[in-house]
């Protein structure tokens, strides 16, 4: 009874009123008296004996309260059963009491001291729902007595009474904000506990109470990422948002340095040209002065310790684990999540609602993660319009040319639908997809041309509004579309629609000289009866007119100016005013007006349609104001990455004494036993004792943990783990260093190779050798046996081409001028009997991104003779095919240039680590691996080393192992590396791994790779 | 972090209100309304709402909204997710989450509540630990209980709570010891207008009914574990097992439960189990349209297709549908226009048809979309992605228990576009 003492001394004052106050209660509920007749009964059984008169009387208030019915008056007759025997009735009273204390505080006092005795009790559970209670009843008064029971709960031998007085932490906190200071010494304790039990709420608390003071984490951080799959699901998701926060402010950032290390490394590869070389060299400044990335090793524990979590039943804790990865991942892994999140899309219509909204603005930075997964977003029509248009954002932000043909055939099965604001959504979607996409453009064009037609007004009204900005791209090639959307104002209401039609025809007035003033003197007519955006508009359209072609609108424009000038809206008045002044010429007139024509019809910028989600990742994901878009109340701020890494060393836990005999050989030999099934029964006594488990503690927590720790097994406690951990990490730490070291020499290596390759010709790989002289007539014999023949691609058959047969084949040497291009020998021969002229490419029709650098013009071809060219075309790592025409005097042939994945990359040098390194960094989703037999006369190192040279453009790289062939290349336009190792197994089973960013690119080496070896 | 819920009927009634930190007034539900009338139907309403002093999360199930109350940031997947499990839990205790069933036993609920949040933090969540707090009413337990006047609150410890098995409740003892478990296999699909498939992908759940005594620790293999693309599991599963040998190794809880649901890889091809041809007009400038739907079996694997029933969303503009069904029953809602049609067992030798004519409103124009047909089905005695369980093992207790293993291939969002 400590407790009571301090109460009595220090809130003696008020407990004396309390008293007087029960005394003349009646007095005071005088209002209520009809209250009281209504509830006679119910007092009545109250007070009776019996146990089940009071039962049946609490079912009713409980039942009245449930309905949020007043039944406040009845609260000194609940009281005084507080104590009741009956533990239904009690648990019964105990709700009645939360939820009416804090309107009737002094009677409340009077169950003050039932639960102080409840707060001593033998068995640990009545303690704890005694803390419960007294903690939820909201009576300032009681503060110093909570405080008191908190602190005294806080060091129980129980864990759940000690998980309940974390949660009695931030109900304290509510109350009485200026306890702050003692519930985070509090809070520090708690924080310290190993039980999985306990580490759910406390970190809630936390989050509740202290969320700046992130330095009470760093001796839990290690803990707290152990204990993490063994706490319960709600405890996961809190924990896993605090724990991104704290990396956030301890960690470095896994992706800048590496994206910089990239950029330049590509850059030296291929400087050629000085600039770029400048480039590289001030970048290869910056970079030595920032160190190179090493993960830490916590930062790493992180991610292994959520990755399980990703399977949860629990889509909380699924989204919980997804937001870190989003946040805190190297870029490589973050492909990890989205499977997880694909599944929850089959879970009930509210998650998926929220799971859409995150993926969408996933989706946007990482867009190739979600591709594989294209047709999970595909519409239903029975799916809520809402969870429609959010698939819609989805399936827009994930169009990239590959799939943009589905993507479109997809789009026309939803413009038919009956849900009109889900199909005015899809043109939005269309019009996005034109804009980004430039190869669709036309046919979306057309589609939506074509929609205008449509019955529907709304469909009609939108897809102009979509026409508009689209038109506004490339207005010279449309202006039929113009006319024909001049047409639509006598039949289409929609302001919005009307507006954009009539600005479209003012923009380009000049495309449709005879419309234009007819539609003006249309909209003249109507003028009064139109809605204000319209009305600006024709002030807009009239003044435009006026401009280019005064002759026929001179009147038209003063006729809707003088309407315009009476309009009831004030707007439109201004504007009438505004423009006469600039346009029409007076003796007054200012110097503006010469530049009225400049004013008006300048080049405006096409608007560029984005997404409602672009930059909505700077609040964390998964959050509530993610979602809302905006700041929520409480939310606490992602904060950037350090530049420079807070000292690592804040995290380490120093190791408590006994448990430094335990030696790493006994952990072993626990480590074999597969299940935690017999730990359990060790720590079945003090699961259920109360007494006499302090010295035991650490042990049984040691079981608790140990289920979780990352061996899966039983053996070591936390405290053990936490020296592993440093252990772990000293020596990482040391193995970090010489990571530095040898970075920087990498460094230093691929700067002077940079400068040389700049500066002279030089081969770049192995197979130097393999080049041959430009512009030779026969270039094919020149090649070295060993390299095997290069293919050559027919790019115009003979008869095709009356008589002149052209062939090319990618001679893998740096296109000079342009290092993303890839460089293609072209063989013309003139079979004909005459002379060909002036054979040159025109029109090449390719897609968006993709260039081409045409051959010199070949003046003449005598007959039977042959020459050969070299183009570049930057495929932009892509397999589409590149089409162009090739002209001669008299003929122009279609033709097109497919090139094998294998030609699309160029080869690298790398060290053994080094591969290992950045092979490390394009696992999960970027690895493709594929099994295969090597056929009898490929299983020589000699064969199989050039089989897949053959097969693509690669460089070998060193390996010390018999057996596994490493190869190394980067593709040509964004110099992403491209990973090979083939395993040779015993007899002819092979592995074949393939590590890219590229997925794509990927896949399809793989299976050229493996038919080159098979052949 | 949940401050209140409200449940809320169809007909906008709150029928019932729970506070966990202070009182907050039935009027903040008006905003809740409000979202209601601008989405017009159920499905549209946002699940989250936000009001000038507090956000409204809400979930729709079984024709209640939940609608909690929160004050500060929290993630919503964390409320929604509890507040399902909310509604999982009154599913557990009283057969059913219905208005009238949460208004009978509103004491239960308000228990439930209670144990289930403390100052808007979940505390119990596990319906053993639940069940273990707060007896389930049962028609003989409500009868002893008037007589005896004892009650429905457990005066035993929840020791579940405090072991590391949070899962499972302890003591548990049965005269039968059986373990079954119901391999349910759903096909998502979405078939285009010539009856190719756009979209087919399998869902699973391993739904398991465990009656054991003691504690018993149980392991499953399949034959093809591999075939397995992503599984979501019940935390009682092993991970590391899984990871390292495919094998689910896990101490029951007792009673039923989901074990784990996967999916399997949509690089496999899927078997569609029916075809449905259809023929769907309307007439231009004639308030009518024909209907004529057949439905038949394709890669069944030798097991019959039955509980057909296709629902189909008609367009507003039909009035009423005169068809004949050469098998089974079809209703016609003129209200919601929706089409039901009930056709059982599939037999291959005469396929069911349904056909007839559709009259629409006169002076309507014609529907521009036909509508997409939803098909449910069942097949008994079949997983259709070929996942097959191998055996199961117990270890940790000493009786032999009886085992079985069921396999069922349904229709889930299966979804054919004309």
């Amino acid at each position: 009874m400590a407790a009571s003492p301090a109460y009595g001394e220090e809130k003696g004052g008020s407990s004396s009123l309390g008293e007087p106050e029960y005394g003349h209660d009646p007095a005071s509920g005088g209002i209520f008296a009809s209250d009281y007749k209504r509830h006679d009964d119910l007092k009545e059984m109250l007070d009776s004996n019996k146990d089940s008169l009071k039962l049946e009387a609490m079912k009713r208030i409980v039942a009245m309260i449930a309905r949020g019915k007043n039944a406040s008056d009845l609260f000194p007759a609940v009281v005084k059963n507080v104590a009741c025997k009956n533990i239904e009735v009690k648990k019964l009273v105990y709700v009645y009491l939360v939820r009416y204390a804090e309107e009737q505080q002094d009677l409340a006092l009077l169950s003050i001291s039932t639960f102080q005795r409840g707060l001593k009790d033998p068995n640990q559970l009545i303690r704890a729902s005694a803390l419960r209670v007294l903690s939820s009843i909201r009576v300032p008064i009681i503060v110093p007595i909570m405080m008191l029971a908190i602190k005294e709960a806080a060091s129980d031998m129980s864990p759940y009474v000690r998980k309940t007085a974390a949660h009695a932490i931030p109900k304290l906190y509510s109350l009485d904000s200026d306890q702050k200071d003692q519930l985070i010494e509090v809070i520090e304790k708690l924080l310290a506990d190993k039980t999985t039990l306990v580490a759910g709420s406390v970190v809630m608390a936390f989050e509740e109470v202290c969320p700046e003071r992130i330095d009470l984490i760093h001796k839990n951080y290690r803990k707290l990422c152990n204990l993490l799959i063994d706490v319960e699901e709600w405890g996961q998701v809190v924990i896993i948002n605090m724990l991104t926060r704290y990396a956030r402010t301890q960690f470095l950032s896994p992706n800048q340095n590496e994206s910089l290390l990239e950029e330049s490394a590509e850059k030296a590869f291929y400087g050629s040209e000085e600039e770029d070389t400048k480039d590289a060299k001030a970048e290869a400044a910056s970079l030595a002065k920032r160190k190179p990335y090493v993960m830490d090793p916590d930062h790493r524990l992180l991610l292994r310790n959520t990755k399980p979590l990703l399977q949860s039943r629990n889509a909380a804790v699924v989204m919980a684990v997804a937001q870190l990865y989003f946040h805190l991942a190297p870029k490589a892994e973050v492909g990890v999540i989205a499977k997880a999140l694909v599944r929850l899309l089959r879970s009930h219509s509210e998650v998926q609602y929220v799971v859409l909204q995150n993926v969408a603005t996933m989706s946007i930075k990482r867009r190739g993660m979600f591709e594989p997964y294209l047709k999970s977003f595909y519409i239903r029509s029975t799916d809520p319009t809402q969870i429609k248009i959010l698939k819609l954002e989805v399936l827009t932000n994930l169009a990239n040319e590959t799939n943009i043909s589905t993507i479109l055939r997809e789009f026309q099965t939803y413009i038919r639908s009956m849900d009109k604001d889900f199909v005015a959504a899809t043109i939005q979607a269309i019009g996005r997809c034109a804009t980004n996409i430039g190869k669709v453009r036309d046919t979306c064009l057309n589609g939506l041309v074509q929609l205008l037609s449509n019955r529907d007004e709304l469909v009609v009204a939108e897809s102009v509004v979509v026409i508009k900005k689209l038109l506004q791209m490339q207005p010279a090639q449309h202006s039929e579309i113009i006319k024909h959307m001049a047409k639509l104002t006598d039949n289409i209401q929609v302001p919005m629609a009307r507006a954009s039609i009539l600005w479209l025809i003012g923009e380009y007035c000049e495309h449709v000289p005879k419309i234009a003033p007819d539609v003006l003197r249309k909209m003249a007519k109507s003028f009064t009866n139109e809605e204000d955006i319209v009305k600006l508009q024709v002030i807009n359209l009239a003044a435009k007119l006026y401009l280019t072609n005064s002759k026929q609108s001179k009147l038209l424009t003063q006729y809707v100016l003088n309407l315009a000038k009476y309009d009831q809206n004030y707007d439109i008045r201004d504007r009438a005013r505004f423009i006469r002044q600039l346009i029409v010429p007076t003796e007054k007139s200012g110097a503006l007006n010469k530049y009225a024509k400049k004013l008006f019809l300048a080049q405006k910028p096409a608007p560029i349609l984005e997404s409602s989600f672009k930059d909505r990742d700077h609040f964390q994901l998964g959050s509530l104001s993610h979602l809302l878009n905006a700041k929520a109340v409480g939310y606490q701020e992602l904060p950037d990455w350090p530049d420079e890494a807070p000292d690592p060393s804040v995290r380490n836990v120093e190791v408590p004494e006994w448990t430094k005999c335990t030696s790493r050989e006994k952990r072993k030999e626990k480590v074999e036993k597969p299940f935690y099934s017999d730990s359990e029964g060790e720590s079945g006594p003090t699961e259920s004792a109360d007494s006499g488990e302090s010295h035991h503690e650490p042990e049984s927590d040691s079981e608790e943990s140990g289920s979780s720790s990352s061996s899966g097994t039983s053996s070591s406690s936390s405290e053990e783990e936490d020296e592993e951990e440093e252990e772990e990490g000293s020596g990482e730490q040391s193995e970090e260093k010489e990571g530095e070291e040898e970075e920087e020499k990498r460094k230093k290596r691929k700067e002077k190779g940079g400068l040389r390759k700049a500066g002279s010709p030089q081969p770049l790989s192995p197979m130097g050798w393999a080049w041959w002289p430009m512009l030779s007539c026969g270039p094919w014999q020149l090649l070295s046996p060993a390299f095997g023949a290069v293919r050559t691609y027919e790019l115009l058959h003979r008869m095709a081409g009356e008589g002149l047969s052209v062939e090319y084949c990618f001679s893998r040497r740096p296109f000079p001028g342009d290092p993303h291009m890839v460089a293609v020998q072209i063989q013309i021969s003139n079979n004909t009997d005459a002379e060909v002229k002036s054979l040159r490419v025109s029109e090449p029709k390719l897609l968006a991104g993709m260039r081409i650098q045409e051959f010199p013009e070949i003046e003449s071809l005598a007959p039977g003779d042959t020459a050969s060219v070299v183009m570049g075309i930057d495929f932009c790592d892509s397999t589409q095919a590149a089409n162009f025409q090739l002209c001669t005097h008299t003929r122009h042939f279609y033709v097109s240039i497919q090139p094998p994945v294998g030609e699309l990359m160029a080869p690298v040098f790398m060290s053994e680590n080094e591969f290992r390194k950045e092979q490390g960094k394009l696992t999960g989703m970027s690895e493709i691996t594929e099994k295969l037999t090597l056929p009898e006369k490929c299983r020589s190192d000699h064969a199989i080393v050039q089989q897949v040279t053959s097969a693509a453009n690669v460089g070998r790289v060193p390996c010390g192992a018999d057996n596994e062939y490493r190869f190394a290349a980067k593709t040509v336009t964004s110099g992403s590396l491209v990973l090979i190792t083939l395993e040779w197994r015993e007899g002819a089973a092979a592995q074949l791994t393939v590590n890219s960013e590229k997925m794509v690119i990927g896949t399809m080496l793989v299976k050229d790779i493996i038919q080159a070896l098979a052949q | 972090m949940i401050h209140s819920l409200f449940l809320i009927n169809c007909s906008g009634d709150i029928f019932l209100e729970k506070h966990w930190k202070s009182v907050v007034s039935q009027s903040v539900c008006d905003y809740f309304f409000e979202a209601q009338e601008k989405a017009v139907d159920v499905e549209n309403v946002p699940p989250v709402i936000s009001t000038p002093h507090h956000y409204l999360i809400s979930i729709y199930r079984d024709k209640i909204f939940f609608v909690s109350v929160i004050q500060t940031e929290v993630p919503p997947l964390f409320v929604i997710e509890f507040l399902h499990r909310v509604a999982d839990t009154f599913q557990d205790y009283f057969g059913e989450c219905s208005e009238t069933a949460i208004k009978d036993n509103v004491v239960i609920v308000y228990e439930l509540l209670e144990e289930m949040l403390d100052n808007g933090f979940p505390l119990a969540t596990e319906s053993n630990i639940l069940k273990e707090l707060i007896k389930p009413p049962t028609i003989l337990r409500s009868v002893v209980n008037s007589i005896t006047g004892s009650s429905n609150v457990g005066d035993t410890l929840p020791t579940g709570q405090l072991s590391n098995i949070p899962w499972r409740r302890a003591g548990v003892k049965y005269t039968n010891n059986e373990a079954y478990f119901d391999v349910i296999e759903e096909i998502d699909a979405i078939i285009d207008k010539s009856g190719s498939t756009v979209f087919a992908e399998i869902q699973g759940v391993i739904d398991s009914c465990i009656k054991l005594s003691g504690m018993p620790d149980l392991s499953l293999s399949f034959m093809n574990p591999r075939l397995l693309d992503d599984v979501s599991f019940h935390p009682c599963i092993r991970f590391k097992r899984w990871e390292s040998e495919r094998v689910l190794s896990f101490i029951p809880p007792d009673g039923n439960f989901r074990l784990i649901s996967y999916r399997v890889s949509s690089q496999n091809l899927v078997a569609i189990p029916v075809y449905v041809k259809h023929l769907i007009s309307f007439k231009e400038n004639s308030s009518s349209g024909r209907f004529d739907v057949t439905i038949g079996p394709k890669q069944n694997m030798g097991k019959t297709v039955e509980g057909v029933v296709m629902t189909v969303h008609m367009p507003k503009a039909v009035l009423n549908m005169n068809l004949t069904a050469t098998q089974g029953s079809y209703t016609f809602d003129p209200v919601t226009k929706v089409l039901t049609w009930d056709v059982g067992k599939i037999t291959p030798q005469k396929l069911p048809n349904l056909k007839g004519i559709v009259n629409l409103q006169s002076g309507a124009p014609k529907p521009e979309e036909n509508p997409s047909l939803n098909i449910q089905f069942k097949i008994q005695q079949l997983a259709i992605s070929g996942l097959k369980v191998n055996r199961l093992d117990m270890y940790g207790e000493k009786y032999k228990p009886f085992k079985g293993v069921k396999y069922i291939t349904k229709a889930g969002k299966f979804q054919v576009r004309t």
